[in-house]
């Protein structure tokens, strides 16, 4: 996803003049040929995300669509308040871009984890939070964040993500992305547990089990009447995501299920409310938490 | 005195008497705060700053941020007496049903340049806007009043360092060193000294002047510089009226009817 974001952006920058990245010092060998490309627009900030931020609302004032780039948690919650006021309140066109969805840098250790991020920043007027599941989500949601204005947060995994779209139609801000359909179960994902859901569905079909798989690349604004008509269909539903199930996806469409008036057999399936201290990557890391694990199906199935 | 400065003491006078009428109407904080900065703003505004209401979108004028936007009224009277919007509005300020909120809304007020209010805010925006105006070629300057508890904020220094290693020239900030902070005395909170130094030792112009000298103020800001300029500007918090002065209360008080008079009397004498 990452080499899908610098290289759509590349293309965006080459057409409008007006797009400028800023990283934090991050991006070591990512962005070398954007610099190289662009140098009067691209800019290193130094290790220092709140400055950043700040300096990324003046250039947006500036008349500049800006890319704001870093590791998830420092450039969402280190300069949070800077988040906040100077893009969201003051309303400027500030893209951030974090790389490290979940556990991407699992062995990092908990401060590099990315498990709140999302609650966060769609709690926040004015922004828009777009967590892309493979590559050609990626680019087709850093196109349209180019085209519309205002500040977005864009959550990026790392690398090596394969694409799971067959149908490469043009995804608009809020469009929910059918990926199977069937009418066992409903499972909605977002960012980098698009693959995971995929293979479940895939694994289920050959027991002929059939699963209505969504993904929904856009967590704000959610698209209600798309989740309204899912409901409506009254079969058993999951949310996956590598977050917290306090606050992202798995709350989102809670609380579109709470004022629908409807029940449905639902479960969130994500991290639960702790930090991790197992050493390992995002798969090791769901196994040793036992998060994110295939359900039984007996649970939706009889 | 010559005359110019004659009549940017009568303007200051009339800012003034705005900002304890706003105070006093609304019976909100911070005319103190207000107080010391009156003289760097209307010398910006009269005398430094290529900005009028009709030229906001001139990409070559300058912009002016108030990071201490506590000072909120300071800036909204004279952007008012200088017909950025309409005089009548300072009485809708910090009211129920009002259109000025206590810290800057720039979708409210005509001439504001970003919302600010969170300390530690205005100065990385202020250097996004100097280094954007250098690639630019664009002529403007950007200045930026910072408050002297506000250089208690990493931020400040984040973005001091910043703009020491990009010799950012078009940027001047000038500090409103007034010695109060929110809960106490500067030196006896977390100090400053040697300010000029740390300034300085980030790549940084350094001049120290009385910040409610006119003549001073505008050889300050006139001054040439190659490297980021900053202007200490000692202040007295609370000036020009005797009992508000030096004090930590009037960071927080709002007069009474007594106090409102005492002071309005004071105000109308031409010091």
């Amino acid at each position: 996803m990452r080499t899908t974001f610098v290289n759509t952006l590349t293309e965006l920058a080459r057409k409008d003049e007006r797009i400028f990245l800023i990283t934090a010092d991050m991006g070591f060998s990512v962005f070398e040929g954007f610099r190289e490309e662009f140098p009067d627009r691209f800019l290193n900030t130094g290790i220092a995300e709140q400055n950043t931020i700040g300096i990324a609302a003046g250039l947006a004032l500036s008349n500049k669509i800006v890319y704001a780039y870093s590791i998830i948690p420092f450039i969402t919650m280190r300069c949070f308040e800077q988040i906040r006021l100077d893009l969201a309140y003051n309303n400027t066109n500030v893209k951030l871009v974090g790389v490290g969805a979940g556990f991407t840098y699992g062995p990092m250790g908990s401060s590099h984890h990315a498990i709140e991020d999302i609650a966060i920043m769609r709690s926040i007027p004015n922004m828009t939070v777009l967590c892309p599941g493979d590559p050609f989500e990626t680019e087709e949601l850093v196109k349209r964040s180019y085209e519309n204005y205002g500040p977005m947060y864009i959550r990026l995994g790392k690398n090596g993500e394969p694409t799971i779209h067959k149908n490469k139609n043009r995804i608009e801000i809020g469009d929910p992305i059918t990926v199977t359909e069937g009418n066992d179960l409903i499972i909605l994902t977002t960012s980098n547990t698009l693959e995971l859901a995929k293979n479940w569905v895939d694994e289920w079909s050959d027991e002929g089990i059939k699963v209505n798989l969504v993904s929904l690349p856009t967590i704000k604004p959610i698209n209600v009447p798309s989740i309204q008509k899912l409901i409506d269909r009254d079969i058993p539903m999951i949310t996956l995501e590598e977050h917290s199930i306090i606050g992202g996806l798995g709350s989102t469409i809670s609380e579109i299920i709470a004022e629908s008036g409807k029940g449905i057999k639902f479960k969130r399936l994500g991290i639960c409310d702790s930090f991790s201290h197992h050493v390992g990557g995002s798969k090791f890391q769901r196994k040793k938490l036992n998060i994110l694990q295939k359900p039984d199906k007996s649970w939706f199935f009889k | 005195m010559n005359n110019d400065l004659v009549k940017l003491k009568k303007f200051s006078q009339k800012i003034r008497i705005d900002i304890l009428n706003m105070v006093n109407d609304a019976q909100s904080s911070h005319i103190g705060s207000c107080y010391s900065i009156v003289e760097i703003i209307v010398s910006l505004y009269c005398k430094i700053l290529y900005v009028d209401p009709e030229n906001l979108s001139d990409v070559n004028r300058d912009k002016f941020l108030l990071s201490k936007a506590h000072g909120s009224c300071a800036l909204y009277a004279t952007l008012a007496e200088l017909n950025f919007f309409p005089l009548e509005n300072l009485k809708k300020y910090y009211v129920d049903g009002g259109i000025l909120p206590g810290h800057l809304d720039k979708t409210v007020c005509p001439g504001v340049e970003h919302s600010l209010g969170s300390l530690g805010h205005g100065l990385p925006v202020g250097v996004g806007l100097s280094f954007a105006n250098n690639l630019d070629n664009n002529k403007g300057q950007i200045y930026v009043l910072i408050g002297d508890g506000e250089c208690n904020e990493g931020t400040i220094w984040e973005a001091a360092l910043f703009a020491g290693h990009h010799k950012l020239n078009n940027l001047t900030v000038i500090v409103d060193f007034n010695k109060i902070q929110s809960f106490g005395d500067v030196d006896d909170i977390l100090t400053l000294d040697p300010f000029g130094k740390k300034w300085e030792s980030f790549g940084w112009d350094v001049v120290e002047i009385d910040g409610h000298d006119f003549q001073q103020l505008i050889d300050a800001f006139m001054l040439p510089h190659k490297k980021p300029k900053v202007i200490i500007a000692h202040t007295v918090k609370g000036k020009g009226v005797s009992f508000m002065e030096n004090s930590l209360d009037w960071h927080y008080k709002s007069p009474n009817t007594q106090q409102y008079e005492d002071a309005l009397k004071e105000l109308m004498i031409l010091k």
